[in-house]
């Protein structure tokens, strides 16, 4: 389990966590059970020993640029974008919900285009521009999106939120909220469970109406 | 998710090199992978990014017959929206968009949707029986939780339906796959791609383990007119399908000239409805002789405790797809 964190934008110059300790633990841990091998398949693994210790501890270089912020991170493989997000940068206002891309709650763009953080490796986001909650207003001045939302009570409990404001400025930019049937097919990869839909549609059609640039 | 190495080359050659390595598979968009990854139910030691393949175009090739090619990397949202493709190929399109959410489209390949799993519940839950992920533990679903299962084609081995709606349609307009292995380049007939379950539930299809789908080839077709994708699922949108329905039809003059069927949800792969498109042919495109083609399309279905209603609901939707693809409905 992993310390929580303060809640927030990440500060000027944040760096990954330090993960020395975790990575000692785990070679640790891995040299011990190597150590309880009978010599001969000791013997046996060595000549793969190097390959094997970097394919379980290898993290990855990437560079992602989020929020307009330019990143040099080291990942391991199976982080996903929303974990990378939210644990080791602290933007915690992408939200895990199912972790599985089935309620839209991690909802970013990768370059321009909305997708299910949770379902995204990072490091197939190398080279590529992320954006998130945090990264749509400008400064203190809310986007429009956000504007619509509060004034339409497009939430109760606001944990899909976030998720709900990515997708619908994706929505609109893509041209789908020509009307409230077209907008609820294209937001039905976010799911609300306090039932908010209407206020929600309310919110991206007044968006799309204003004729806003979003 | 279990460790693995990742991998991201920049040659066909390198990635079916990396292949012919056991426990390695290839990562697209994800979108599927990654999701049966944190579940456990794939567990590569070795993950081989193709992303940097030029596999993305979609593009209109001009030979003995004119197709139209779509590289397996391009994304479901990118040919649902694509001119040519909503022009020539409509039912495509339709397809594409009945499937998953908006984000997901933007995230899922080609031939990443070809090669997505099935979403039978005990394919996912690893404390469960299922033969695809376990060969040899037995079928949970046979007498267990099957109301989202096939009634067409089954074995007593596997009853998992393929979750496709991209794949109804390419199945429908008589797509190729192409691909390449070490072997070289070979084209797949759709109808060949994916297989039934017989004995070997394990295999969804029939690409062997060294080889990478390329591109998805579909002939040009007099169907643009006339073709028509229904998807009935428990909710409005975003839902997997109880059935669905991928209909094309060449009418002239108010009689069928050709037809194609192929529906999902009722089996292990896109199942086609040859003897219903070679009974409609000649026909009047009517009410009546939609009517009529049910009871021809469910001979061999077989039902099990829950998806007994399917029996009802294929045929309601396949003559509900005609008459829209008609535009008599």
């Amino acid at each position: 389990m992993k310390k929580n964190k303060p809640c927030g934008n990440a500060p000027e110059g944040n760096e990954p966590e330090d993960n020395s300790r975790r990575n000692f633990l785990k070679q640790s841990s891995l040299l011990t059970a190597i150590a309880l091998i009978p010599g001969v398949a000791v013997k046996a693994a060595e000549g793969h020993f190097d390959e094997k210790v970097a394919a379980v501890f290898e993290k990855v270089p990437v560079s992602i640029e989020i929020n307009g912020k330019a990143h040099k991170l080291s990942v391991e493989p199976r982080t996903t974008l929303l974990d990378l997000l939210r644990e080791q940068l602290d933007l915690t206002g992408t939200k895990k919900g199912c972790d599985y891309g089935q309620c839209g709650a991690c909802t970013v763009h990768v370059n321009g285009k909305r997708v299910n953080s949770c379902l995204t490796l990072a490091v197939m986001t190398h080279g590529k521009k992320v954006t998130t909650i945090e990264g749509l207003a400008n400064g203190d001045q809310l986007h429009p999106m956000q504007e619509a939302f509060i004034k339409h009570d497009g939430f109760q409990c606001g944990y899909c939120t976030p998720g709900q404001i990515m997708s619908a400025v994706a929505c609109v930019r893509e041209g789908h909220a020509n009307s409230e049937a077209e907008i609820r097919e294209y937001m039905s990869g976010n799911i609300c469970r306090c039932g908010a839909y209407p206020n929600i549609v309310n919110a991206i059609m007044e968006v799309k109406e204003g004729g806003q640039q979003v | 998710m279990k460790q693995f190495q990742y991998v991201r080359p920049t040659s066909q050659q390198s990635v079916i090199d990396a292949l012919t390595k056991p426990g390695t598979k290839i990562i697209a968009g994800g979108s599927n992978l990654v999701d049966l990854m944190k579940h456990g139910v794939m567990s590569p030691d070795k993950l081989v990014d193709i992303n940097k393949l030029p596999l993305r175009d979609i593009s209109s090739i001009m030979g003995n017959v004119r197709t139209i090619a779509i590289g397996a990397l391009a994304l479901n949202s990118q040919v649902a929206e694509h001119a040519m493709i909503k022009e020539r190929l409509p039912l495509l399109s339709q397809a594409l968009n009945a499937g998953a959410s908006a984000q997901l489209r933007n995230m899922a390949t080609v031939g990443g949707n070809l090669m997505q799993r099935t979403r039978c519940p005990y394919f996912y839950d690893t404390a469960l029986p299922c033969n695809k992920r376990n060969p040899g533990s037995g079928c949970g679903a046979l007498e267990g939780f099957n109301r989202m299962h096939a009634i067409f084609g089954q074995s007593e081995k596997c009853i998992a339906v393929h979750p496709s709606d991209m794949a109804v349609a390419l199945a429908a307009l008589d797509a190729t796959v192409e691909v390449v292995g070490k072997k070289g380049r070979r084209y797949i007939a759709f109808k060949d791609f994916h297989r039934l379950p017989g004995d070997h539930p394990e295999l969804d299809n029939t690409l062997a383990k060294d080889e990478l789908i390329t591109n998805v080839i579909v002939p040009e077709n007099n169907f643009a007119k006339n073709s028509y994708y229904l998807k009935v699922r428990d909710r409005a949108s975003y839902a997997f399908a109880l059935v669905s329905a991928a209909v094309a039809l060449d009418i002239d003059n108010g009689r069928i000239q050709d037809a194609r069927i192929a529906m999902g949800g009722v089996a292990h792969k896109p199942w086609r409805f040859y003897e219903v498109e070679k009974a409609l042919k000649g026909k009047p495109a009517s009410t009546e002789t939609f009517e009529q083609i049910g009871e021809l399309a469910m001979q061999g279905a077989k039902a099990y405790k829950e998806n007994a209603f399917k029996l009802k609901l294929t045929p309601a939707t396949l003559v509900e797809a005609l008459k829209h693809a008609a535009r008599i409905a």
